[in-house]
């Protein structure tokens, strides 16, 4: 804790890459519909910094308008197909085909979101294989890991991009007016489910100048929408979402179904744009919306269904496809909402790697280490040289309420005193007074009780002096108490030649304070100024 | 004769009318529209004391007593107005305690003159005539010795760091029994070296008192010493039979103790933790456990998310003072409120070394009143706050204090910085704080630490500022 002063970013040394580090390959995705792709020219100096030496395939960032040569200027090299793959470290966007998986060296480390969990054949596939696959889709959701969130980034890009689409397909302004043609009135907006899509979809829109409302299971997000400008709806039902472990809604019960169909019925009529993105992981999607529901929609109204890849929230949601209900209701169903924003989703997915990198390269040395104790590594690693390592063991995340309740703060209690005794110091005070009031004689009882009374208003007088006065209120305060002046004044009367000398001095000194106390006080008050 | 008693009846008058100017003075002084008034009464209310007192001498006195009080008088007035048009504003801590030790000097000198002043008294009264000596001397001289150390500790011309006696309890307590035993023996018997004994062992008492607390509990303890001058005031009220005295002293003296209430509460510790000081070597032990890695940012990177931000909370701290940096702080805020951003400071009510410090030093650079506000008007806002400057403070805004139980400050009121969305610490190095705590802050994700300067950083955002366009 007591190191010196660390140097700027600037003075660090530039890491180049040694004959020893490893080499990243960037490959050209080739699924169909594929945008994105890993890395960016940012991130590649990013990953150089680390101490790599990286290679990305001719063409790759073309679709995200990364043209090859700003990759070069970046420090990267420009690869083949086959010499990228055969790179130490190979990231993806997509997961690789089987005949892109054969290309890879034997010791390789595979980097890509590769859905472990919907899809076990692929753990099977890459088992064969004498390589080492990391999931980046299966970072566990602390609050550590945040930055490598591939999922949140998606979920984020996701959420604005639903409200450019819906915006897109709405005929009219989002935001209010009062124009020379007439009024215009804002559009509302409803989005169902507050994750990370939910929230930037809040954001979004609510930005554009919409009435934003916003449902969710959980009541704890209410705070988090109406920061980013939207209502929070909450759905009353006698029992209460349970807090989940997670990070993700839970299934919820029918009761609460119920309340918040009838919730989703009334708000249909009213809306004009409603963004649904509720998904639950494994499970097919909830049907928030029933065709019923959609029919009662204003003509011309715009639906966006971010689950429509799990089965839809809205009833008649076509996977893929942009459909308009008899009652002109649009209904949009992109699966590929992330692709549809490619520079900002690669820039972003591209980051989530260079974290994930910067915790798997300790040294900052162009070394890959996989190190099993963190949670965060262990719950990606997939297959380490051949070895099948999934499913990782659960891991609770921070996201839960729950946690935060769990561990109650233990604070040292203070010691509070008791009425009992208050009451017995308050007696014991005023009888000690009282008898010392009567035994003194004559000036003292008179003197005391000037003294009690003069401390009492004092306490009430400054109870209520505002915090930034202390200062001023201290040199007052110590400007009268230079009053002993007039007591060393007094002594000046006596007849003798000590005295005297010592209560000239005793006046000088509190004629500084007087004179000092008052004069500094006002240089201050004067100071004091209101906009 | 007749004359004489007339005098004494009128100076009576004027005294009660002097303290009761001081209570409006202070009843003033509590809220910002009313405070040059209560200033006005404070003055008004000594200058009628004054000349009451001045026309009793005249009356009763001969002319050289005259001549020596109003040369006296004179030549302490100047002085006076000449040190405080001089002080800067950052150095108002140790003038204040300078200022503070003249008056517990004052009270020791008037306790000697009670003794050698030989006029009869009444013979029940002699005992505590006595007693009243040994009080005033006592308390006048714990505060000037008191007073003069956190003077130089203040100034920094003696280290900071508190004095570590073996036993030091243990001395403080026999120093007070020893004034008791003093005490009584004097009543009993008086003679001069007990009183020359009870005035070296309250200077002795003050030294250690004060030499034992540390820099950070400074504003405590020059509150405290506050409330002492006011108390030996009170203490010559009863020697000198001075009811303007008594009440004026028992005025600065609760006021002063409140005030080191409200600054004890505001660092969740017992006025007698601080009063028995070294709380900063319990806490230099405590674990590296909160480290991690800190992210540094740039210069022009705080610049652009500062014109980006809708709302930006400044929260100054000592570290503000030490570098000059209250004015391009200012300019600053002034730059981020022309773009329509809005700019507040939050100020924690221990930050700096004096009560309400950083408040006068953000004045003085004509930053209006009402954007500086107090930890508990602030805090709920934070979390709605875009960016939190936290320039030269460190302790005041520690998560640990409120997150983490088995923390050495746990339990301490802080800025909760952490809940706004960026957080930019300017800070010379990764050092703890005064309190020697390690601060997890620096390592939260939403943390971004700006090295150096804090006055040359801030000058240097507002160049870059200048060059960003939104």
């Amino acid at each position: 804790m007591s190191s010196p002063d660390l140097p700027t970013p600037t003075q660090a040394p530039k890491k180049t890459a040694t004959e020893t580090s490893l080499r990243i390959g960037i490959v050209a995705e080739t699924a169909e519909g594929e945008t994105r792709v890993a890395g960016t020219p940012s991130t590649v100096a990013q990953l150089i910094k680390l101490g790599y030496a990286v290679t990305v395939q001719k063409g790759a960032g073309v679709a995200s308008s990364y043209p090859d040569a700003d990759y070069v200027s970046s420090g990267a090299e420009i690869g083949t197909r086959k010499g990228t793959w055969s790179a130490d470290v190979v990231l993806t966007v997509g997961t690789p085909a089987a005949a892109e998986l054969l290309l890879l060296a034997s010791g390789a480390t595979l980097v890509s979101w590769l859905s472990p969990g919907l899809n076990p054949s692929i753990v099977d596939t890459l088992a064969a294989l004498p390589i080492t696959a990391l999931a980046v889709d299966a970072v566990p959701r602390i609050s550590r890991a945040q930055s490598m969130d591939v999922l949140s980034s998606s979920a984020n890009i996701a959420g604005y991009r639903a409200v450019v689409e819906a915006a897109n397909s709405f005929g009219r302004f989002f935001t209010g007016q009062i124009t020379a043609a007439g009024k215009v009135s804002p559009a509302k907006v409803l989005v169902a489910g507050t994750g990370v899509a939910g929230l930037a979809a809040i954001g979004a829109a609510s930005s554009m100048g919409a009435i934003v409302r916003a449902t969710d299971p959980r009541p704890e997000v209410a705070e988090q929408v109406s920061s980013i400008g939207g209502t929070y709806l909450p759905v009353v039902v006698a029992e209460q979402a349970e807090a989940s472990t997670d990070g993700y809604a839970k299934v919820t019960s029918d009761a609460y179904n119920a309340r918040a169909a009838e919730i989703y019925s009334e708000q249909a009529r009213e809306v004009d744009i409603i963004i649904t993105t509720a998904n639950i992981p494994g499970r097919k999607a909830p049907i928030l919306l029933t065709a019923a529901d959609v029919a009662s929609m204003k003509s011309g109204s715009v639906i966006v269904d971010l689950a429509a890849a799990n089965g839809g929230n809205v009833e008649g949601t076509v996977a893929g496809k942009e459909i308009v209900t008899p009652n002109g209701v649009t209904i949009i169903g992109f699966t590929d909402l992330t692709r549809r924003l490619p520079a900002q989703a690669s820039q972003m997915y591209g980051q989530n790697l260079v974290n994930l990198m910067k915790l798997l390269t300790p040294g900052k040395d162009g070394q890959l280490v996989l190190d099993h104790s963190d949670v965060v590594q262990r719950a990606i690693t997939v297959v380490q040289n051949g070895e099948k390592l999934w499913p990782p063991p659960v891991v609770a995340v921070s996201a839960a309420p729950a946690a935060a309740s769990a561990a109650p703060v233990e604070m040292v209690p203070k010691k509070v005193m008791s009425a009992v005794s208050k009451a017995v110091i308050t007696g014991v005070g005023i009888a000690v007074l009282f008898a010392i009031i009567a035994i003194a004689p004559a000036p003292l009882p008179q003197h005391i009780t000037v003294l009690v009374l003069a401390i009492v208003i004092g306490f009430y007088v400054i109870g209520k002096v505002h915090h930034a006065l202390h200062t001023p209120l201290m040199s007052v305060t110590n400007a009268i108490s230079g009053i002993v002046v007039v007591g060393a004044m007094l002594q000046l009367t006596i007849e003798d030649p000590a005295t005297r000398i010592l209560a000239s001095v005793a006046v000088l000194l509190a004629s500084i304070n007087i004179f000092g106390g008052f004069a500094v006080s006002r240089r201050m008050l004067r100071m004091f100024s209101k906009d | 004769m007749n004359n004489h008693t007339l005098t004494l009846a009128i100076s009576g008058a004027a005294y009660l009318v002097a303290a009761l100017m001081f209570v409006l003075s202070l009843a003033g002084l509590s809220r910002h529209e009313t405070s040059r008034r209560g200033l006005v009464y404070g003055i008004t209310g000594m200058v009628i004391a004054l000349v009451a007192t001045i026309v009793l001498v005249v009356q009763n006195a001969s002319s050289l007593a005259v001549i020596l009080l109003l040369a006296a008088l004179v030549v302490g007035g100047v002085i006076g107005l000449w040190r405080a048009a001089k002080v800067q504003m950052t150095g108002m801590p140790q003038f204040i305690a300078l200022l503070h030790s003249f008056v517990g000097l004052a009270a020791v000198l008037i306790g000697w003159n009670g003794y050698l002043d030989n006029a009869t008294i009444a013979p029940e009264l002699v005992g505590i005539h006595r007693g009243e000596i040994f009080v005033g001397i006592f308390i006048g001289a714990v505060t000037f010795t008191g007073s003069i150390v956190a003077y130089l500790k203040l100034s920094a011309r003696i280290k900071s760091a508190p004095l570590v006696l073996p036993g030091r309890n243990v001395l403080n307590l026999g120093a007070l029994a020893l004034f008791v035993v003093f005490t009584v023996w004097f009543v009993v018997t008086p003679a001069l070296w007990l009183l020359i004994a009870v005035t070296v062992l309250a200077l002795l008492l003050g030294l250690h008192l004060v030499a034992s607390i540390g820099g950070g509990d400074m504003p405590v303890v020059v509150s405290m010493l506050n409330s002492y001058s006011g108390w030996a005031a009170a203490a010559a009220g009863f020697l000198l039979n001075n009811d303007l005295l008594i009440i004026v002293g028992a005025l600065v003296g609760s006021s002063g103790a409140y005030l080191s209430y409200i600054m004890c509460r505001a660092m969740n510790r017992s006025f007698i933790s601080v009063i028995a000081g070294g709380f900063g070597i319990v806490a230099a032990t405590q674990g590296d456990e909160e480290t991690g890695e800190h992210h540094e940012i740039t210069v022009d990177e705080t610049a652009k998310l500062l014109a980006e931000a809708t709302s930006v909370v400044i929260t100054p701290g000592f570290g503000m003072a030490v570098a000059q940096a209250q004015y391009p702080v200012a300019e600053l805020a002034r730059a981020l409120r022309d773009r329509g951003v809005n700019v507040r400071f939050g100020i924690h009510p221990v930050a700096g070394r004096l009560p309400g410090h950083m408040n006068v030093l953000l004045a003085e650079a004509k930053v209006p009143y009402d954007i500086v506000l107090e930890m508990d008007e602030i805090n709920d806002d934070l979390p709605s706050t875009s960016v939190v400057l936290v320039i030269g403070a460190n302790d005041t805004v520690n998560p640990a204090a409120a997150l983490d139980p088995s923390s050495p400050i746990a339990g301490m009121p802080v800025l909760k910085v952490w809940e706004a969305e960026e957080v930019i610490v300017f800070k010379r190095s990764m050092a703890a704080g005064y309190a020697g705590v390690a601060n997890p802050l620096f390592y939260r994700d939403n943390t971004r630490m700006l090295f150096g300067d804090a006055k040359v950083q801030v000058e240097e955002i507002l160049r870059a500022l200048s060059d960003v366009r939104v």
